[in-house]
């Protein structure tokens, strides 16, 4: 399955995007295989509006099941969960720290989102 | 860390001044002006700029004359008001946008049978980044007629946070725009709490309710001080019962002193230059510290 | 005739002068409060209520049978308003600016258009005047369809005074435009000389006639009149700083009521106005005591 980390680089040892709408990039992990790659998330990261519901259509159109990051407001909440994609939230440190918090099940998907929207 | 929020719903009830004056008194802070639409803050805190960046939001439409028609169908699609008929004479009828109607939704562009329309990235503003006597200063300038939704608010606080967070400041500084609007929401969220200016008037008492309502559904802890507050002793009453009401707690009364606006001609903060509204503004500014302190302080 | 009164800093008096001039003008004379995020207006005028109507901005509705997810209504939207997922598109209202791109260009028909309240219109009498007013819905973001929709209703006769958000950004654009003379109400005062100079550059970008009321003149310094004196704007009125007059403002006393001495500067104040329009509709300079001076354009 298709995980995606919010990531402030390019790598796997990258700190994790404590944002969603506005993270730098998106980092695409593909469970099966073990590749990854990494794209810019440029499309949302100067939005007046709506970052995070663009970057929930992007990570939809990228084919993710699951969503990991810091933080995520409402709308963006909203839009990941009508794609049908889980949402991790309150990851840290690296992207492979996080990805194996989130195998070892010690990060599970959130119910709802846990910040206001913002710009 | 905290961060505080001037704001005051009603214009002119003297928030540059006494966020000028708490930048004196705070120490360690970093002084934000997010009221960009008609930024006064520098006159007074003098900053050197350090830093300067273009500020781009949105697009405009603007039709390549050369290619129109004339056949009107922007014109037609158009919900802003914004397309004009272009003077020629002899050259038939063309149209072109004006640029303050405006809105950037790309309906004409999307539409135009010629595809005569280009679609450019606007350029609003600009931000610095610069020093003053009290810290550093996070500022911009917003062009005329150019869009307020926000973005510009909130990039001067996200670099005013970085700076912040460098420095280990104790406090962020934020003089906050007039209204309810975008720019006002953009300029509280997530802040620590919030200090709504206001005056012995009906109409400002009028105008707190309605940024008061605001801030609670972000949730936001908020503060009310009264300036001015002897015009109408009554008045001042009734505002503080009416903010105490919505939730927020009381931090001080400033008194009319005219030193407010000579020390402004004098390029001075109220604390610089002294008097009875610099004492006043003191005392408001420990009780500040006290309550933002204090866990039990919540909206 | 349309006068807008506005300024570039808030606070320096634009409600206090537009509804005293309003109350001195001979009718029919109308009231239009665009100061839709904090009308205030009516805490002078007093005026009584007859009808409110919502004011609506057009929202997408999406009928998702219809929807084949092929995403041009995600593509055309510049507000990031209505996204297409897997099978369906998801619509975010308050976001949405009412352009109707996306549904113009659903190649299904999939989305039509439903009506957001944002803000309401309240129409009434105050004394011999009309009054309208305009008021933004706490949370809501954009105030210029408000605003456009308030001005639909200016009177075709008489006298129209509209009351302006401060500031220059685009509520302020969408209030002034159209007048036939904007009264820019200044304090001096370094802030206020600085927007007030915003406010000009504003105004003359826009192509539109103006002049200038200080307010509590006598506080600060002389650099605003100055600086009218050099930019050859007309100076209209000059009030004095008047506890009297700060007192009834608290209180949401009309200051020509208050105050009755004021009132001939009021009245003065509306007689200039048309003379200075007239005037510069005949491409004829007016110096700054109101006299013709020599024929040169206007400057725009």
């Amino acid at each position: 399955m298709k995980i995606i980390v919010t990531s402030q680089g390019g790598s796997l040892e990258s700190p994790v995007d404590p944002r969603f709408g506005r993270a730098a990039w998106f980092l695409i992990y593909d469970s099966e295989t073990g590749q990854h790659q990494v794209i810019e998330n440029t499309q949302s990261v100067d939005a007046p509006q709506g970052a995070g519901i663009k970057a929930a259509e992007t990570v939809s159109r990228l084919g993710a099941e699951v969503v990991i990051t810091g933080h995520c407001g409402p709308k963006a909440f909203h839009t990941l969960r009508a794609a049908g994609i889980r949402v991790v939230l309150a990851a840290e440190g690296t992207i492979a720290s996080a990805l194996d918090e989130f195998k070892a099940g010690r990060l599970k998907p959130s119910q709802s989102p846990d910040v206001e929207g913002h710009w | 860390m905290r961060e505080l929020v001037v704001i005051s719903g009603k214009g002119g009830t003297g928030k540059t001044s006494i966020v000028a004056s708490l930048a004196a008194l705070a120490g360690r802070a970093v002084i934000v002006d997010c009221d960009v639409d008609a930024a006064d803050l520098h006159l007074v805190l003098a900053p050197v700029m350090r830093r300067r960046q273009e500020f781009r939001s949105g697009r405009k439409a603007v039709i390549r004359q050369a290619d129109c028609t004339g056949c009107g169908i922007c014109l037609a699609e158009c919900r802003s008001e914004a397309v004009r008929t272009t003077n020629h004479s002899g050259a038939g009828c063309k149209f072109h946008i004006d640029p303050f109607s405006c809105d950037g939704c790309g309906v004409c562009v999307q539409f135009c049978p010629e595809q005569a329309i280009d679609f450019p990235e606007r350029v609003c503003g600009e931000w610095f980044i610069s020093d003053t006597r009290f810290g550093p200063m996070v500022h911009a300038r917003l062009a005329i007629a150019a869009e307020n939704s926000g973005k510009l608010v909130s990039i001067v606080r996200r670099e005013a946070r970085i700076i912040a967070e460098e420095r280990k400041s104790r406090w962020i500084l934020v003089d906050g725009p007039p209204g309810i609007g975008c720019p006002v929401i953009a300029s509280v969220t997530g802040a620590s709490l919030v200090l709504v200016v206001t005056e012995p008037t009906l109409s400002a008492e009028h105008d707190m309710e309605r940024v008061l309502k605001l801030a609670r559904h972000f949730g936001i802890p908020c503060l009310v001080c009264v300036n001015k507050w002897e015009i109408n002793p009554q008045m001042t009453d009734r505002v503080e019962r009416k903010a105490e009401l919505l939730g927020a707690a009381i931090a001080g009364r400033i008194c009319y002193d005219r030193a407010v606006t000579t020390a402004m001609v004098h390029g001075a903060t109220v604390e610089e230059f002294g008097g009875r509204a610099a004492e006043d503004i003191r005392q408001m500014w420990k009780e500040i510290e006290r309550l933002a302190g204090s866990d039990s302080f919540t909206c | 005739m349309i006068i807008a009164v506005a300024s570039g800093k808030g606070g320096t008096g634009k409600t206090t002068i537009a509804v005293n001039m309003a109350f001195c003008l001979p009718p029919p004379v109308m009231l239009l409060d665009c100061d839709v995020e904090e009308p205030n207006c009516a805490i002078f005028l007093k005026p009584v209520i007859r009808k409110a109507e919502s004011c609506s901005l057009p929202a997408p509705v999406i009928d998702q049978a219809a929807c084949n997810a092929c995403g041009e209504c995600s593509r055309i939207c510049q507000y990031n308003a209505i996204v297409v997922l897997k099978q369906s598109a998801l619509a975010f209202p308050e976001l949405c600016h009412g352009c109707g791109g996306c549904s113009k260009i659903c190649p299904t028909g999939a989305i039509t258009e439903g009506e957001r309240v944002i803000g309401v219109i309240e129409f009434g009498a105050s004394r011999i005047m009309e009054f309208v007013q305009g008021r933004l819905d706490v949370g809501q973001p954009l105030s210029p369809p408000l605003i456009r929709a308030v001005k639909r209703h200016i009177a075709p006769e008489g006298v129209t005074i509209i009351d302006c958000p401060p500031g220059t950004s685009c509520p302020v654009i969408t209030a002034v435009r159209g007048s036939d003379f904007v009264v820019l109400v200044t304090e001096p005062t370094p802030f206020g000389l600085h927007d007030l100079k915003l406010a000009v550059e504003t105004m003359r970008t826009l192509g539109l006639h103006f002049g200038v009321v200080i307010n509590r003149a006598d506080v600060g310094d002389a650099n605003a009149a100055q600086y009218c004196h050099y930019e050859q704007i007309p100076v209209l009125l000059e009030l004095r700083d008047d506890r009297r007059v700060a007192v009834a403002y608290s209180k949401g006393q009309l200051v020509v009521e208050a105050v009755p001495e004021l009132r001939p500067a009021f009245e003065r104040l509306c007689r200039k106005i048309p003379d200075l329009w007239h005037l510069r509709e005949a491409n004829v300079a007016v110096g700054e005591n109101g006299a013709a001076e020599h024929r040169r354009a206007w400057p725009i």
